[in-house]
């Protein structure tokens, strides 16, 4: 083990940490919108709404994440008269935003059935009280569902904030350099893989404490209900009778 | 083969099927290839899976610790860094090996024993946590009596803890197997031609990418859905005699 080699590896890692959790955060953000629209057309009661949300989450889960970067980076190209016709095609060419979209829509097919459960878990007694207070529709939504789903969705969303922090590694492979990206240029100019895998390896793990960490802290300020109550300290006198 | 032009022109299912200009046997061939990597590294990582698992139930404080200190990295790092670390570090310690013996410069690991082992170390984590639960769900009872008509370890690990754990561990393994068939889809970049790869050669040569990684998405799709209806028959056949609550 050379540690100066691992500590300038460190440095030069660093330097992708900033667009590993840009990508993470942004698709993170974008997939929650999406799969808060899917979730709510699984649960619509509509056979249409129902089939599509249901199909589109099918796919998503069941093809790799690569492949759905490769077709949306290298696949869409084969339609490029027609994306500069619309527009677009400024934005899927960059492989910043083609790895946003791929990532957006892959974790948006997961989360929306993390929602989904979150959402069906909201007890049905509480959705009748508030409708006895007078609430209904979207006050309802605000007041009582959401807040409590989230509570329940919580831990599997934590787990899947850690996956998209792994799955931004793949945005590598078209060319951006986050931590893998860098990594791997590192290693392919050094060969020293072991040592980059450690410094690379050691990041991620930072990142998904740090990730771990703020979800409990979350979840335990939106569970003040389960909390043990502050003990009450004996008054002085009582003690030294 | 004919030239790029006529090549646009042909239409998707020309394109895709069996014909002389067709990708179709490549593609379903490639298909076999991703099917094989991810079983080979499916069944290293149940081998690894069990040990890890059995030291984590042990009482040995280091040996709990090493396993845990396994499972956390292997789960906590991307799997695209695994392989990598699989296919330079496995090059540069054959280049060291090779270099004892006179030879010189990049030695080439094997791509499909690299992906495979990839796959193995970083399942046999999920898989170790698999069958902890598993062997947790087991009723004590059992295997005190076990204990108690006299079975030593080993007949006792054959005859009641392997049949039961496996039970268990069926629908956690079914997980675990589509994770790896989904990342057996990253093997490519050391070049195996697995399914991506060779959706990836073909598209090259033929400028239609859409058309192929379609394809290979779909194939993928078939893949993970027989995998899924298969599971749930193992599932339901295992649990055969099992009375369930309510």
């Amino acid at each position: 083990m050379d540690l100066a080699f691992m500590r300038d590896t460190f440095v030069s890692l660093l330097a992708g940490v900033p667009l590993t959790l840009n990508l993470a955060l942004t698709s993170l953000a974008l997939g929650a919108i999406v799969a808060m629209l899917l979730a709510l057309m699984r649960m619509s009661g509509l056979a249409v709404l129902d089939a599509i949300a249901r199909s589109y989450v099918f796919v998503f889960r069941g093809t790799p994440l690569l492949v759905q970067i490769f077709l949306i980076y290298y696949g869409l190209g084969q339609f490029r008269p027609t994306l500069q016709e619309w527009g677009l095609w400024g934005f899927l060419r960059e492989p910043y935003w083609c790895a946003v979209l791929a990532l957006t829509l892959n974790t948006a097919a997961y989360a929306s059935e993390i929602i989904r459960g979150g959402l069906q878990a909201v007890p049905h007694a509480q959705v009748e009280a508030a409708q006895a207070c007078g609430m209904s529709g979207f006050l309802l939504f605000r007041r009582i569902v959401f807040p409590i789903a989230v509570r329940q969705a919580l831990p599997a969303y934590g787990n899947e904030i850690i996956l998209m922090v792994k799955a931004t590694s793949l945005a590598s492979i078209i060319t951006l350099m986050e931590v893998t990206g860098i990594a791997y240029k590192l290693i392919s100019q050094t060969f020293r893989a072991v040592e980059i895998f450690i410094v690379a390896g050691a990041i991620y793990l930072i990142l998904n404490f740090l990730v771990t960490r703020a979800i409990y802290v979350l979840e335990w300020w939106l569970t003040p209900h389960l909390r043990h109550a502050p003990a009450i300290e004996p008054p002085i006198e009582a003690v030294h009778v | 083969v004919n030239g790029n032009a006529t090549v646009q022109q042909l239409s998707y299912f020309e394109l895709v099927g069996f014909g002389p200009n067709g990708w179709g046997a490549s593609l379903l061939w490639a298909a076999g290839m991703t099917l094989a990597v991810a079983l080979c590294g499916f069944l290293v990582g149940a081998v690894l899976g069990t040990g890890v698992a059995w030291a984590k139930l042990s009482r040995s404080l280091v040996a709990r610790s090493l396993a845990d200190g396994y499972t956390t990295i292997l789960r906590g790092v991307p799997d695209l860094l695994v392989i990598y670390l699989f296919y330079f570090g496995g090059s540069a310690a054959l280049g060291a090996i090779g270099s004892l013996f006179g030879a010189e410069g990049f030695i080439g690991v094997p791509a499909f024993a690299t992906g495979a082992l990839a796959i193995g170390v970083v399942s046999g984590a999920y898989q170790a946590e698999v069958f902890r639960g598993a062997y947790q769900a087991l009723s004590r009872g059992e295997l005190e009596a076990a204990r108690s008509v006299g079975m030593h370890r080993w007949l006792m690990f054959r005859r009641i803890v392997a049949p039961q754990v496996l039970r268990y561990a069926i629908p956690g393994l079914g997980n675990v197997w589509q994770l790896v068939l989904k990342e057996s889809a990253l093997i490519s970049v050391t070049g195996l031609v697995e399914l991506l790869r060779q959706s990836h050669i073909a598209a090259g040569s033929t400028r239609r990418p859409f058309d192929f990684y379609l394809t290979a998405a779909a194939l993928y799709l078939v893949i993970t859905w027989v995998s899924t209806v298969l599971f749930q028959k193992a599932e339901a056949h295992s649990m055969r005699g099992v009375r369930r609550a309510a």
